[in-house]
């Protein structure tokens, strides 16, 4: 039985992680502005750190897997871009595809850093919009106009990711929802075959 | 019949007004999340398996063989005079909308290049710091109301709206510089241009063979991201134009991904 020291002990304790305990889900669901703002700024910060790296293009695609991965929701990624295909679409297909799909944007969006050598993203301004915040930023490429590149970071996935990103105004989701759609299209609407064609795209 | 500079302009209202006419009718999608509006689809691909004919033969082996003989400051030197040649047209489309910031920056862009710039060969006026000019007169007609259009899919230029297409045929003849019917030898400017775009054919081809080349539909790809990027150019500053751009994926209409 437990003495008395023992209670008070227990009591002192739980009553100096509680506090932690409660504050921790609260910190992470609630996104704030500087919290997206922030997000941008790593995921720039690690975008960067690979444009000055000197290793092969596939590393360079593998490092931007993993940013990719970390720093995006890609399950809604991937469910929007299948569009309405991802109602019929069973759960294990939605997994591969997501899967499929991951590699597919890290390589045709990885294999382009070598264009971006000796250039930089800038975090310009953040403001919210209605499925979380908008960060916009500046790509300076060495040779070319500035442009406009801007994140949407929401936290309805639990975490604070991005979900959406914008050059110039071209939506990465639609660009390749159209692109996803014309797959399965091509393809009589074969999920299976609209899927292990994309794993295999490079 | 001779043909005098004054029975192309007659003809051109003519066919102008005619254009804009039917631009007029509503447009149930214009300006909203990357909608299409796409009528003459059939049409339109057709073009495009030209456009795709003559990239492949032409267009695309000539601008890769151009930014790959000629040095890179020559290909800018001849992207910048081709974009001082346009300043004049610039000012005037600017003017048009009201914008007189604009104007001016062109007017002054224009006097800087030309004079110190070598006939604008070199682009002193960026180094001042004088902001980069870009408008057009498809932008005119955003700024006076009408609306975007079908998308159509122009033979040799490729996607476009057709307010933007009225506005490439006007601006043709709203430029004193860069196009004179009667003396095609004073086209210097059409030139200049075709040289401005083989330059970014070539600079940019990885992009563009990606479209064209590499997508399940190049027709599809370069309408949708031609759409987005027109219009988030026309919104500009315009904050709820552009917030009206966004779609939310969470706000999901067939179910909740996150329901395991």
């Amino acid at each position: 039985m437990p003495s008395d020291f023992q209670f008070r002990r227990m009591f002192l304790t739980t009553a100096l992680v509680a506090p932690f305990l409660t504050a921790l889900p609260l910190s992470a669901l609630a996104l704030t502005e500087n919290g997206a703002r922030g997000l941008v700024e790593h995921l720039v910060g690690e975008i960067n750190k690979v444009i000055v790296s000197t290793g092969s293009d596939n590393s360079k695609i593998r490092a931007f897997e993993k940013i990719f991965v970390r720093y995006a929701d890609v399950a809604i990624m991937a469910r929007y871009a299948m569009g309405v295909d991802a109602r019929r679409a069973s759960k294990s297909q939605m997994r591969s595809f997501t899967k499929a799909f991951q590699g597919y944007i890290s390589r045709k969006y990885g294999k382009r850093f070598r264009e971006f050598v000796g250039g930089r993203i800038e975090v310009k301004t953040s403001r919210k919009i209605k499925a979380g915040y908008e960060i916009r930023s500046i790509a300076y490429l060495s040779g070319q106009a500035p442009f406009d590149v801007t994140f949407l970071v929401s936290d309805k996935s639990g975490k604070d990711k991005f979900f959406n990103m914008y050059i110039e105004g071209v939506n990465l989701l639609l660009t390749e929802r159209t692109e996803i759609g014309a797959m399965l299209d091509k393809r009589k609407g074969n999920i299976d075959q609209m899927i292990a064609d994309l794993a295999k795209l490079s | 019949m001779r043909l005098t500079p004054r029975c192309y302009f007659n003809a051109c209202a003519l066919i102008l007004s005619g254009m804009l006419s039917a631009c007029a009718a509503p447009n149930p999608d214009s300006g909203t999340t990357g909608e299409v509006y796409d009528p003459y689809e059939s049409t339109n691909r057709k073009v495009h398996a030209l456009n795709i004919e003559v990239d492949r033969l032409l267009f695309r082996p000539a601008s890769k063989g151009y930014v790959s003989v000629i040095p890179e400051p020559i290909v800018n030197s001849f992207t910048s005079f081709s974009k001082n040649l346009s300043m004049p047209r610039n000012m005037v489309d600017a003017l048009l909308q009201g914008d007189a910031k604009t104007a001016f920056h062109a007017l002054v862009r224009f006097t800087i290049n030309t004079t110190v710039g070598f006939a604008g060969l070199a682009d002193p006026a960026t180094t001042f710091e004088i902001p980069q000019v870009d408008t057009d007169f498809g932008e005119v007609l955003h700024v006076w109301g009408f609306a975007e259009g079908p998308y159509v899919e122009l033979p040799f230029l490729g996607p476009s709206t057709q307010r933007d297409a009225v506005g490439v045929i006007a601006d043709l003849f709203t430029s004193p510089l860069t196009f004179s019917p009667v003396r095609p030898v004073k086209n210097i400017g059409v030139w200049a241009e075709l040289l401005e775009r083989m330059g970014d054919r070539g600079n940019y081809s990885d992009t563009i063979d990606s479209i064209l080349y590499e997508s399940a539909d190049s027709y599809a790809q370069a309408r949708v991201i031609y759409l987005q990027n027109r219009r988030f150019e026309l919104a500009g500053d315009d904050e709820e134009a552009y917030l009206g751009l966004y779609d939310d994926p969470y706000d999901d209409p067939y179910e909740d991904p996150y329901a395991e």
